[in-house]
């Protein structure tokens, strides 16, 4: 199986590797103690396989005391919270659960 | 697991009564797939569980890994994903997941639990993330020093707000009841709370808000005020049956309350199909991780002595 491409960014490399990205950017917020969470995991893992080259795929852990301002920052409410970034703006929210392929599709829409 | 081979048995769902079935069925030898959406169900959303025999306390994430690498340990087969659909056969039943996978078994599990009943309100799935959340575990980390609510008065809303009571500035209980409901050992915990605030006989009329949820409008004054201004509301107000399409299509059999009829081997009214858990009318209405787990097990048994019989 090839590798996931998915990277773990904190604070410090989140305006670099998102805000400037040339490439759109899913973030997933997300924490460890959060079921769904853990469930989404191997989800976004195939899913930086898949849409490799057209979107990046990253996640931000805020138990990280450190990262707690950019959950503040986006409004983060509820988890796991995936926020599709283009141009350094958000352009689109997934809110829970998603199947790989509702996602992708989901994403794909929008980036068109 | 691949898609064409021929199952003894799916157990559709990864709760308490899919994991135990699972383990009994991996020790039975059968040849068992299990497949289900979040490992653990509700129970894996339990901020603290205190009356599992074999635990003190514990979380429900922490239940959840435990049952499951016990599972797995045995031999059992777990892949994550959704059941679609369901259809019977001649002899054997096909079952389509969301992602299109297809496998044949003789024998079907029902153990999908519940799902949270949601409060009815205009704008409520507008405000899901943005200040309503069905899970005080998963999210109320994310309400530090912030003013919350809890709707319900139930195990499950009590424990929540003892939670949310450790993270959150104020924790308000709001409860339609005259007084709350939960296990007397919960109850002293509460009104041992100096943040918790108790509001009965109470409804949620209206959920106010732009962007997110900032305020609650009751269904009678609180403190002269008709409106609750807060940061987010976590609703416990129980739970119902989580079932796909498929049951009304295979024909089972529900009560009153559209959970499922089994008899005392937790078999349906359709041959081949057994059902385990929260999702039955098995427990007396009790529905809790320990009787779940002893559906599953006994569910188990009577699948094993049918397949042998085959």
């Amino acid at each position: 199986m090839t590798e996931s491409k998915v990277i773990n960014l904190n604070i410090d490399e989140f305006k670099k590797e998102v805000l400037e990205s040339k490439l759109p950017v899913l973030v997933d917020f997300w924490a460890p103690w959060c079921m769904p969470c853990q469930m989404m995991a191997p989800i976004l893992d195939s899913l930086s396989i898949a849409m490799a080259g057209k979107i990046k795929v990253a996640k931000v852990d805020i138990e990280n005391p450190s990262n707690e301002v950019l959950a503040v920052v986006y409004q983060i409410q509820s988890i796991p919270n995936m926020k599709l970034f283009k141009d350094g703006k958000v352009i689109g929210e997934f809110i829970g659960l998603r199947e790989l392929e509702v996602i992708k599709d989901e994403i794909e829409q929008l980036i068109k | 697991m691949t898609s064409s081979q021929s199952l003894d048995l799916v157990i559709v769902g990864t709760g308490p009564a899919g994991l135990t079935a699972a383990l009994y069925a991996a020790r039975y030898k059968l040849n068992a797939l299990s497949i289900g959406q979040i490992d653990g169900g509700l129970m894996s959303e339990a901020h603290k569980i205190c009356n599992f025999p074999t635990e003190l306390s514990i979380s429900g994430l922490d239940l959840t890994s435990k049952m499951k690498a016990n599972a797995l340990s045995q031999g059992a087969i777990i892949e994550n994903g959704k059941v679609k659909d369901i259809t019977k056969g001649e002899n054997s039943f096909e079952v389509i997941l969301d992602n299109k996978e297809k496998y044949f078994t003789k024998t079907i599990l029902l153990a999908t639990g519940t799902k949270h009943r949601q409060l009815g309100l205009k704008n409520e799935n507008k405000f899901i993330g943005r200040g309503i959340s069905y899970c005080a575990t998963c999210d109320g980390m994310l309400f530090k020093n912030k003013i919350v609510a809890v709707i319900g008065g139930s195990d499950s809303a009590l424990t929540s707000a003892l939670y949310l009571a450790e993270i959150a500035s104020k924790v308000y209980i709001i409860y339609r009841g005259k007084a709350l409901r939960g296990e007397p050992a919960w109850l002293e915990k509460i009104n041992n709370k100096k943040n918790i605030e108790i509001i009965l006989n109470t409804n949620l009329k209206n959920l106010i808000g732009e962007e997110k949820l900032i305020s609650v409008e009751l269904d009678q004054p609180y403190q002269n005020q008709p409106l609750l201004n807060l940061d987010g509301i976590f609703v416990e107000i129980g739970t119902e049956p989580d079932h796909g399409d498929y049951i009304k299509n295979l024909g089972i059999e529900l009560d009153n309350n559209n959970y499922i009829k089994v008899d005392s081997s937790q078999k349906t009214n359709i041959r081949g199909i057994w059902a385990a858990g929260d999702i039955t009318n098995a427990s007396n209405n009790f529905r809790q991780i320990i009787t779940a787990c002893a559906e599953g097990a006994i569910a188990a048994e009577s699948i094993n002595r049918y397949i042998q019989l085959l």
